[in-house]
């Protein structure tokens, strides 16, 4: 982590700290070769969430009885549900759902928690005890409990589920957050800063905040898997996406009744699901790998 | 110890406090009135009405919270709509079949992870290590439903996949008395991968970062058997993050039993969730959430006890 925030002067064709830390960690990232591959294949499936929708001639909800539970051939190549409808396409218009649960579920996560996390430790005292203690309690609720308390009064729909693993992801910010920030606040340029008269706004968002950044884009690449996994767990308990949304988790549930005849159904939702949460994971541990402090030479 | 107990014990009463506000407010997220909701759309005025005064709704807040918190700790979550019956009554039926498999599951996911994690570390960066940490990776990735339903179409339905031949004994269907404990296999077996997986990477990890460590290094030196070194030296010191995990992973096990439970129809207190969630039952629906949740938290307690025993010179703070 790096801790200079002073700008050096433009010597010639000398680069600033922060961008030689920057090259430093590309380089090292980039030698991660399974970090490589699960980033280019989040990019990948990014790429098929935004294009793929646009490129696809086929409706993900026309449905075609007669051809109903067909297994993968040259026409359907994840063959058909139980309505005729095509299962490529449902998958392709499904990714821009599950980025979209997972995306904007940590940014809310995200921001909430980097916000307790950073005033709870900067600040200290009671304002620290009780912030972290309400984190404790969020935290008391095991596994999709807490999410599937969330939307079970709020009611099963895909802002819901962002909204409830999104407060699902706060705690795990900001604990994270808190404790970078009760090491970065005790280092020395923070108290010459504070000695210029910098205020506290100016020190936490322009001196703190850049230096905690890489256990927060590591904690949100991994948090993004996690979130995913909870959406589509949601979903497959009929509280996510509603019918017929395209959701994986959503359609691994249809596939249930068919399992025996048509396991096509179950087979390549899931598969989606996998590779993308895996993908994320992947890079998650590259990046936290190569933001990792201990392994700077 | 008795003054660390005593102290962990008094940490998790706010906590405690906490989840039981959580789960009390619940109730006030409902959008619109709670009593409407509950009672369905085409319900009357007055039975709205009654409702809403059967569940003390018309009081203040903090009135019901009292009522809430002081039936709570007597035993008493309130009644099921649906049903009438008492909510503690429906989770005592069902509680220790979710124990039982979180149990179970736990064992499983330690066992295994725990071995996976060792062996990873003591052969680090060879070719063991990387296959391990593949396959933890992909424990973690995998979502415990899907696993489930491939589990059932596999070992329940015995279509295995590439139509591989099934071999009889492996058909995890119970066919008679005595032989119900087929019954649990495939539920344990998917709740308890993930764990498994995330047990081995903490393990993994905990074990290099100790087995780097100068204590290790002199052991060696003095000649100490490789064994020894890794199990009575390096692996007690590695458990303590690993007892944390397993701690949070039994947790897991606990709530991921809504998505178990429904997958092999489990009577349990997740597909009870579940079922209630659906018919709008929210007393129910509050009485297992607090239920699991309470559990979960004095199963970190005893985790965090555990440590103690782990490391002496464990400070509470």
């Amino acid at each position: 982590m790096s801790t200079q925030t002073e700008k050096s002067p433009v010597i010639g064709k000398k680069s600033s700290p922060r961008s030689e830390a920057f090259k430093t960690f590309m380089k090292r990232l980039l030698k991660n070769k399974a970090a490589v591959i699960g980033g280019l294949v989040i990019l990948f499936i990014i790429l098929v969430g935004i294009i793929g929708p646009f490129l696809s001639k086929t409706d993900p909800n026309a449905q075609d009885i007669l051809n109903k539970l067909q297994p993968p051939s040259k026409d359907h190549w994840f063959g058909t549900d139980n309505f005729g409808r095509d299962i490529f396409t449902r998958i392709v218009f499904g990714t821009k759902l599950t980025l979209k649960v997972g995306f904007l579920s940590v940014l809310i996560g995200g921001v909430v928690g980097i916000v307790l996390g950073i005033v709870s430790g900067y600040y200290g005292g009671i304002i620290d005890t009780l912030i972290m203690r309400v984190m404790d309690v969020l935290l008391a609720f095991p596994g999709i409990l807490l999410a599937l308390a969330i939307v079970s009064v709020l009611g099963g729909s895909l802002t819901n589920v962002i909204i409830a693993v999104g407060i699902f992801s706060v705690p795990a910010f900001a604990r994270i957050v808190r404790g970078s920030t009760l090491q970065v606040k005790k280092l020395e340029y923070i108290d010459a800063v504070r000695a210029l008269g910098a205020s506290d706004g100016r020190i936490i968002f322009k001196h703190i905040l850049p230096n905690i950044m890489s256990p927060i884009i590591v904690q949100a690449t991994m948090r993004i898997a996690t979130a995913i996994l909870t959406a589509s767990g949601l979903a497959f308990l009929g509280l996510g996406a509603q019918p017929p949304e395209p959701e994986w988790g959503a359609m691994l549930s249809d596939g249930r009744a068919y399992m025996h005849n048509a396991s096509h159904m179950v087979m390549f939702p899931g598969m989606m699901i996998v590779i993308v949460v895996l993908a994320f994971n992947i890079f998650g541990d590259g990046l936290r790998d190569a933001l990792d402090p201990k392994m700077k030479q | 110890m008795t003054k660390y107990i005593i102290r962990r014990l008094l940490q998790t009463i706010p906590v405690l406090l906490g989840v039981s506000i959580l789960v009390f407010s619940l109730m006030f997220l409902i959008p619109g009135d709670p009593a409407q909701v509950m009672a369905g759309e085409g319900a009357s005025a007055q039975t709205v009405e009654n409702l809403r005064e059967k569940l003390g709704l018309n009081d203040p807040a903090y009135v019901q919270y009292g009522r809430y918190l002081s039936s709570a700790l007597q035993g008493d979550l309130g009644n099921s709509i649906r049903s009438g019956r008492p909510v503690m009554e429906e989770i005592q039926t069902r509680f220790w079949v979710t124990l039982e498999v979180a149990i179970y599951s736990t064992i499983l996911a330690v066992f295994i992870g725990l071995i996976a994690g060792i062996i990873s570390a003591v052969r680090h960066y060879t070719l063991t290590d990387v296959s391990i940490m593949i396959i933890a990776l992909f424990g973690l990735s995998m979502p415990n439903f899907w696993l489930g339903l491939l589990l059932i179409q596999w070992f329940a339905l015995g279509n295995l996949p590439f139509d591989i031949p099934f071999p009889e004994f492996l058909k995890m269907r119970p066919s008679g008395w005595g032989d119900t404990w087929r019954q649990m296999v495939l539920p344990v077996i998917t709740l308890g991968t993930g764990g498994a997986a995330i047990i081995a990477r903490m393990t993994r990890s905990s074990m290099l970062e100790v087995i780097g460590q100068d204590y290790i290094r002199t052991a060696r030196a003095k000649g100490v058997s490789e064994r020894v070194v890794i199990y009575r030296h390096a692996l007690k010191n590695a458990l303590i993050p690993v007892v944390t995990i397993i701690g949070l992973e039994f947790g897991g096990f606990l709530g991921g039993a809504v998505l178990t439970e429904t997958i092999f129809a489990i009577n349990g207190m997740g597909r009870l969730t579940i079922d209630a969630i659906r018919q709008r039952d929210f007393p129910v629906v509050q009485g297992t959430v607090l239920v699991i949740s309470l559990l979960f938290v004095v199963v970190n307690l005893l985790v965090d006890i555990s440590y103690k025993f782990l490391n002496k010179r464990i400070d509470l703070n």
